[in-house]
């Protein structure tokens, strides 16, 4: 088993991270429809979209059945589905991935829900290293106001009322998102990731990460030409 | 007797969470407290065809003749992920390492709902099939040992393990066989197309997955039980064996308690444990 870092394949992997609300993926549509039509093959991959194991996390997340530990290794299945489908092999035939969520969201949500730090970066030890990795920081008070804004009633676990903080869901999702967005804050270092400032313009946010996209690009392409 | 249970106290060494008799191999389970489990948790494990749903069944019957609340347990019966997985097998996109953790799934889910509930209510949990299948499944299949180990670091160390072993995988396929059942796709190991078709994969896989066991056998101490022989004389092995293990005297000594080595990421078995189980060894 290939491990964290020891990937070596010719495409390119791009993700985005963010707590919720930070506007990540309405950046990674623009740089999808940018990619695409500057000719590159582009394949899309979303967290939580494995066709093995989506029906069992719906029905896991309607009828309450997820501990920490559980919650975390059914999202950990649902991830080595979709690195096995939609990520290796695309990049071993040279495409782009874009990834809506990547390990770093699992390690923010798991480590704030009680999972052990070391442990849950063990489980996701087989992940492919993304070429960048873009982390749109926003605020705390922003990103629960675009989230509690626009949605009429929080999820129970995307609220984190499983783990019993606060029984208005309003809290709770406060709670649980600074705990998360501290993770994300520890990570930067430690994985190296790119800080967007997603309070910042739409427009200006996605100019930057063009910008840092098409550094790795262009080397792709005078290797080909 | 000797007994690789602790002491009654409850003690904390670095990251190892050790439970009055109970431990765990590593990683704690988050938001799990740290209690008194006073059941037993018995462990059959071996391979595809040796008998361990029959003597599960035969197990759990006289238990319960005698008077033990059982409950009983086994890999994909999850509420959680039992479904899914069985989907996910009947399709042919279900890849090494997802299944791995789709089974890791299935089995804490066990663990946290199932198990230690029982346990923790004085319950003999007889489980068909532990960690050790899982692990030996992913072994098989190229995954990285350190990996597998790491994530069934949470599991509860059984009481007992019994290993129904047949020596030859001939013998296993006319188990198969004659059960009526036939050649299963994952038990023959098919998705790693070791051969040409169901025997010779079954016998390439069988023998390989023995080979394993064979080697954790030592590694995490289980109790060997010849599955070649007859039904009855298995089944009354695992009895003597398993009264010594219910109803005998519990003697808790500190020495015992420092024998098990308990890593992250390499999870040992208490051998000490197993050595009072040892019993029946040279009779079968």
């Amino acid at each position: 088993m290939i491990s964290y870092g020891q990937h070596q394949f010719p495409g390119k992997l791009f993700v985005v991270e963010g707590t919720d609300g930070s506007g990540k993926s309405t950046q990674l549509a623009l740089l999808y429809q940018w990619l695409k039509a500057e000719g590159y093959p582009v394949f899309f991959s979303e967290w939580n979209s494995s066709p093995l194991v989506k029906d069992t996390t719906k029905r896991a997340k309607k009828r309450h059945l997820f501990t920490p530990a559980t919650f975390s290794l059914l999202h950990a299945t649902d991830f080595a589905d979709r690195t096995e489908r939609d990520i290796v092999p695309p990049l071993k035939a040279g495409a782009i991935v874009l990834a809506d969520r990547y390990i770093y969201t699992a390690f923010a949500r798991d480590v704030a829900r009680g999972c052990d730090r070391a442990w849950v970066r063990d489980v996701y030890s087989f992940a492919v290293k993304p070429t960048v990795a873009f982390f749109f920081r926003a605020p705390l008070d922003v990103a629960v106001d675009r989230i509690v804004s626009g949605r009429p009633n929080l999820k129970y676990y995307e609220a984190g009322m499983d783990l019993g903080w606060s029984d208005e869901p309003e809290e709770s999702f406060t709670i649980f998102q600074g705990k998360i967005l501290e993770e994300y804050d520890r990570m930067v270092s430690e994985f190296g990731l790119t800080v967007i400032d997603a309070t910042r313009s739409i427009e200006r946010q996605q100019r930057e990460m063009r910008l840092l996209i098409s550094q790795h690009l262009e080397k792709r392409r005078r290797k080909n030409h | 007797m000797r007994c690789g249970c602790s002491s009654a106290n409850t003690l904390r060494r670095g990251e190892e969470k050790i439970i009055n008799q109970k431990h765990f191999y590593g990683t704690p389970l988050p938001g799990v407290e740290q209690e008194e489990y006073t059941g037993k948790l018995i462990v059959i494990e071996g391979t595809d065809g040796v008998g361990r749903s029959t003597h599960t069944a035969l197990l759990r019957t006289w238990l319960e003749s005698r008077g033990h609340a059982v409950l009983d347990t086994g890999m994909t019966r999850s509420v959680l992920a039992g479904r899914g997985i069985k989907e996910a097998k009947q399709g042919h996109t279900l890849g090494r390492l997802t299944m791995q953790l789709f089974y890791a799934t299935d089995f804490i889910d066990r663990l946290e709902n199932e198990m230690l509930p029982a346990l923790r209510a004085g319950f003999v949990v007889l489980t068909d099939r532990y960690i050790y299948s899982a692990m030996a499944r992913a072994e098989l299949r190229g995954i990285d040992t350190a990996w597998i180990r790491s994530i069934y670091s949470m599991a509860l160390v059984p009481d007992a393990v019994f290993y129904l072993r047949i020596s030859s995988p001939q013998q296993l396929v006319e188990r198969v066989l004659s059960s009526g059942r036939g050649f299963d796709y994952w038990e023959s190991g098919m998705d790693l197309h070791l051969g040409e078709d169901f025997y010779d994969s079954f016998i390439e896989y069988q023998k390989r997955m023995l080979k394993v066991f064979d080697r954790m056998s030592s590694e995490y101490g289980f109790h060997v039980l010849n599955a070649s022989r007859t039904v009855r004389s298995v089944a009354s092995d695992l009895r003597r064996a398993v009264t010594k293990l219910i109803d005998e005297p519990v003697t808790s000594t500190e020495d015992n308690v420092s024998q098990l080595q308990v890593v992250r990421d390499k999870p040992t078995a208490a051998k000490s444990t197993v050595k009072a189980l040892d019993l029946n060894k040279e009779a079968s």
